[in-house]
């Protein structure tokens, strides 16, 4: 499922509170949490609502589709992304709503802009373990 | 004007920017040896200490600097502003009766000692440290944001590495003393676009320790002393994927401070204002109400914070542009500056004439992102 990439892709940490986005993650799926008691639709994923701190929450599967929302390349860094520069960190606006970190993909980081359209796409984690959510240029 | 609470009766800078030959906690000696030692007071007279950041938890720090019969510790972390945020809450311990001489240190080497990771990791580090993310480029994001906003522009961000640059050439301790322009920032390396290499503060080891006291210690000290006026602070965050890049905790702290006070902007004489990057000044001076809220790029236009005639002459010492940002934690030397502006000790061509109120900002963390805010107003009629 997951795609091809030259970035560095550190492995993640599941915890009992995050475990269900990672699975669907490596299943090529990507979920945030809706509170079922307000309504709220979060992210990134914590077992009680950041708004009303209700345990009635569920599991929601995104679209996959969204919009920049800011973005740079970033030219300097440290390891491990030192060897992978330039490449392109953004806050993504998903098309229900939350805005997540991310990278985009892309061949032509100066040709990004702010409310370009991203879908996502999946990158398996360097040990083989689990796969991140990336953006990549509708 | 509210009845003030406490003073600040020392400081003291450490004047290294590169110490390979000195440990950490060694820096925290000096400081706190040098702001006693500005105030008049010693070791023993301290019954309040507050520190944050390395080399050791507070307890670590006590043992080592010797303090003995502490009433009241405190070691927030709210990182860069940590030491902004000590000072609002010695006066609030010194208000409260808990303790009567505060002291605060802070040390760290990040120039001299590379490594030694950030710190720890919240529960959100699998969704953010995952994708390189570091503090330019997270900056950079709110730098684009505005940019994107409000129009904000590259060599509008420049303006306020100028003014640093203009006021750094007086300040013998400062890392680069040399003039800059708008061309030479604009036209200086992409580290994360649209951030240039001219827009991120220096890395630079070193350290600053401040004291504070209740009035009634204050007023038998033979140093002019600075009132602790108003203190405000704020902690803002992603607000759960809700996140807006382009404000700060400012516009919190900033309210809460003034009113503390009771004071307005066109009170203030001088403002040391957090300076890691360019584009933390334009929005916390939009923040703290100085401009309308995307107007700060202009604002800063034309000299408004070049000392001593400008409208808003800021960070006299270089700031952490061009002077010190010790340990990756620019609050400390903010501290100082003020205390310096206010006391009439600033250097002679940026001291601000009849300088009687100014203003304090600490930012930690990452701009508008999950930060804290720390605003201070201190008068110098003490």
């Amino acid at each position: 499922m997951a795609d091809e990439t030259t970035l560095p892709t550190p492995d993640v940490s599941p915890t009992p509170e995050t475990e269900t986005y990672w699975e669907a993650a490596a299943e090529g799926r990507l979920l945030v949490t809706e509170c079922t008691d307000c309504g709220r639709v979060y992210h990134p994923p914590r077992a009680r609502c950041p708004d009303c701190l209700s345990e009635d929450t569920e599991w929601v599967e995104t679209r996959g589709e969204g919009e920049v929302y800011a973005h740079s390349v970033t030219r300097q860094t440290g390891p491990p992304y030192d060897d992978a520069t330039p490449y392109v960190v953004a806050y993504v606006e998903l098309a229900e709503g939350p805005r997540l970190l991310t990278n985009i993909v892309t061949d032509d980081p100066g040709a990004l802009s702010v409310g370009q359209p991203v879908e996502v796409c999946f990158h398996e984690t360097d040990d083989g373990e689990h796969a991140v959510p990336r953006f990549e240029p509708v | 004007m509210t009845d003030h609470t406490a003073a600040i009766a020392g400081v003291y800078e450490h004047p290294t920017r590169n110490a390979p030959d000195k440990s950490t906690a060694q820096l925290h000696g000096d400081v706190a040896a040098g702001a006693l030692e500005d105030a008049g007071l010693t070791t023993a007279d301290v019954d309040g200490y507050f520190t944050a950041g390395r080399p050791g938890r507070v307890m670590s720090m006590v043992d080592y600097l010797g303090l003995e019969g502490l009433s009241y510790v405190d070691s927030t972390d709210l990182g860069g502003t940590s030491y902004v945020s000590h000072v609002g809450h010695a006066a609030a311990a010194v208000a409260a009766g808990k303790c009567e001489v505060a002291l605060v240190t802070m040390a760290g080497r990040p120039r001299s000692r590379s490594g030694g990771g950030g710190p720890p990791s919240g529960p959100q580090a699998d969704f953010e440290e995952t994708y390189g993310i570091g503090t330019v480029n997270m900056y950079a994001l709110a730098a684009r944001r505005h940019m994107h906003e409000y129009g904000t522009t590259a060599e509008q961000l420049a303006e306020v590495r100028v003014a640093a640059a203009e006021h750094a050439q007086y300040n013998e301790d400062a890392m680069f003393q040399e003039p800059v322009t708008v061309e030479d920032v604009v036209e200086s390396r992409l580290v994360s676009d649209p951030l240039h290499l001219l827009d991120c503060c220096v890395v630079s080891d070193g350290g600053g320790g401040v004291v504070v006291t209740s009035p009634a210690v204050a007023d038998d000290l033979d140093r002019d002393c600075v009132s602790v006026l108003g203190h405000g602070e704020a902690v803002k965050h992603h607000d759960a994927g809700d996140i807006d890049l382009t404000h700060t905790g400012a516009v919190e702290s900033g309210p809460r401070a003034f009113e503390a006070a009771g004071v307005t902007h066109d009170d203030i004489d001088y403002a040391s204002v957090y300076d890691s990057f360019t584009i933390t000044v334009v929005e916390t001076l939009e923040d703290l109400g100085f401009c309308e809220k995307g107007a700060g790029g202009a604002f800063v236009e034309g000299g408004t914070l070049q000392a001593p005639d400008g409208e808003l002459p800021f960070n006299t010492d270089g700031g952490g542009l061009c002077n010190n940002h010790p340990a990756n934690r620019g609050g400390m030397p903010k501290i100082i500056e003020t205390v310096r502006q206010l006391r009439g000790e600033a250097n002679d061509p940026v001291q601000v004439p009849d300088c009687e109120i100014g203003l304090t900002h600490g930012t930690g963390g990452s701009l508008g992102t999950r930060m804290a805010s720390t605003t201070l107003v201190l008068g110098g009629d003490r």
